[in-house]
């Protein structure tokens, strides 16, 4: 066991209910895993009570529902209501698709607390196509009817190559829509992203003008709006601190039950990951050979190992050190520290020429059967 | 955003004031976020339930705690709390 620590972990605060792999849209840019169709038992309705109530008893205070579309799930209604019943703050992470104004009024009856609208793009031609599904008039729609009935709103748009020119009519669109939060999310490349990454990435200049006009609208709705902007760190030469350090703040529960550190966790090989049929969730969260693997600092190889800023980033990202370098006890080659930190230069190199060649390869949508051929 | 001396604080509805028992503390929790309290911060929000303007949440904390002089404290408190859209006053 990597960094065993011996020490009480802190509990787990955020769930992450990712209550089905099934959706109806197909972003080639979705964090899932690229393998997600093997994977298609699902937790039934006691088996997440039993992981709410006893990630509650631990602590755990916010509960997003996600997936896939937690919407495919018949009982996300009994759900929301047990998750109030044990006093969650609970958020429903959504594409909106198949939401509908009596759906809103009984989750909201049900004690749901906010919900989360993911829109692609600020046109119904480009969020329809980046959607592989028609989807764009009925998010409109839904977003809406979230205001309506009194939920604190929460847009969020997956920022990459192929919106961020529309960065100025993002903005204006979630102005129109009413929006409490906007969550602007430069994609992060796993799962679905990674493999779409050339297509995805966008330029450095690219960045820093998308980046601005943010930043100036930031100021323009202050006290309106909140912006949470989500950092590309491709282009920053420190890591993020990922999961505010691995098992002390975060758990996900994948649809089969898996449980994850993070949720991109099962692309790493060796982990083991335990799954909530099999374990408690205070098993899982002390015990477990996958949620003590990178606690602690005892795991790191050098640079990170004697570096001063450990604390601080925890080495970063495990799933971009392992994507990225294939080792996933290496430094996150964001760091400009990382021996392997030219990967990034090579990754955003590889995009750029990406666009300029004739013959550009299409985006790989995220569906059963792309799933089936690639992994 | 000034504080009105007349209309008394009301509990945003975009927000949620409660007690966590494994963290020993009250928290407001909001979408993405959660701030963790103090026990005077906690006590100064839970009045605010739109019925008590400033001076009467001054005077309601200064009887509880059998003290005085809490004036500035609670108005600096409120100021934040107010600009980070916690409470409300209309
Ligand atoms: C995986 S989705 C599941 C919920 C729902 N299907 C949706 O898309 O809103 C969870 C959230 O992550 C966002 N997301 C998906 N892929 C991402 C990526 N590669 N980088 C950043 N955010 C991403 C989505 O926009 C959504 O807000
Ligand atoms: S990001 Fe897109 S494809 Fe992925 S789960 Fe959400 S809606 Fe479905
Ligand atoms: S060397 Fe490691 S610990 Fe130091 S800043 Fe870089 S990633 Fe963080």
């Amino acid at each position: 066991m990597a960094g065993f620590n011996k020490t009480k972990p802190t509990p787990p605060r955020w769930l992450l209910a990712e209550l089905s792999y099934a959706c109806p849209l197909q972003c080639p840019y979705c964090s899932n895993p690229i393998d997600y169709a093997q994977h298609q038992s699902e937790l039934t309705t006691e088996d997440w009570k039993r992981v709410l109530t006893q990630a509650r008893k631990m602590g755990a205070v916010q509960l997003g529902f996600s997936g896939g579309e937690p919407l495919t799930r018949k009982d996300l209604p009994e759900l929301v209501k047990h998750a109030r019943d044990l006093g969650y703050y609970s958020n429903l992470i959504t594409s909106g698709y198949g939401l509908t104004e009596e759906k809103i009024i009984q989750l909201k009856e049900a004690g749901l607390d906010h919900i989360q609208v993911s829109i692609q793009a600020s046109t119904q031609e480009l969020s329809d196509h980046l959607a592989g599904t028609e989807s764009y008039q009925h998010k409109k729609e839904v977003a809406h009817l979230v205001k309506k009935h009194g939920y604190p709103m929460v847009l969020c748009v997956v920022i990459h190559r192929e919106n961020i020119h529309q960065m100025p009519q993002i903005l204006e669109m979630a102005e129109e829509l009413g929006a409490d939060y906007l969550e602007l999310a430069n994609t992060q490349y796993y799962g679905w992203a990674h493999v779409n990454r050339d297509l995805l990435l966008p330029t450095k200049e690219q960045f820093k003008q998308a980046e601005e006009i943010a930043q100036a609208f930031k100021e323009k709705v202050a006290g309106r709006m909140k912006i949470y902007y989500v950092v590309p760190d491709f282009y920053e030469d420190r890591p993020k601190a990922c999961m505010n350090g691995w098992g002390t703040t975060f758990l996900t529960i994948a649809p089969d039950g898996v449980a994850l550190p993070c949720h991109s966790a099962r692309e790493l090989p060796g982990l083991d990951c335990p799954n909530v049929k099999d374990y408690s969730i205070e098993q899982i969260w002390n015990e477990s050979k996958a949620f003590n693997f990178f606690r602690g600092f005892e795991w790191m190889k050098e640079p990170c190992r004697s570096c001063d800023e450990k604390e601080k980033d925890f080495g970063g990202c495990r799933c971009q050190a392992y994507l990225l370098t294939g080792d996933m006890y290496n430094a996150d080659p964001v760091c400009s520290k990382s021996p392997d930190h030219a990967t990034i230069q090579q990754a955003i190199d590889s995009a750029r020429a990406s666009t300029l060649s004739a013959d550009e390869k299409p985006l790989i949508f995220r569906n059963s059967k792309n799933s089936r051929t690639l992994s | 955003m000034a504080i009105n001396p007349d209309l008394p604080f009301k509990f945003s509805p975009m927000h949620r004031l409660q007690w966590e028992e494994a963290q020993q503390k009250d928290v407001i929790l909001y979408p993405e976020g959660m701030v963790e309290l103090n026990q005077s911060s906690a006590e100064i929000l839970k009045l605010c339930d739109g019925t008590r303007n400033i001076a009467q949440i001054v005077n309601d904390l200064e009887h509880k705690f059998a003290t005085t002089g809490l004036t500035n404290d609670i108005t600096s408190f409120l100021e934040v709390a107010l600009k980070n859209g916690w409470i409300q006053q209309n």
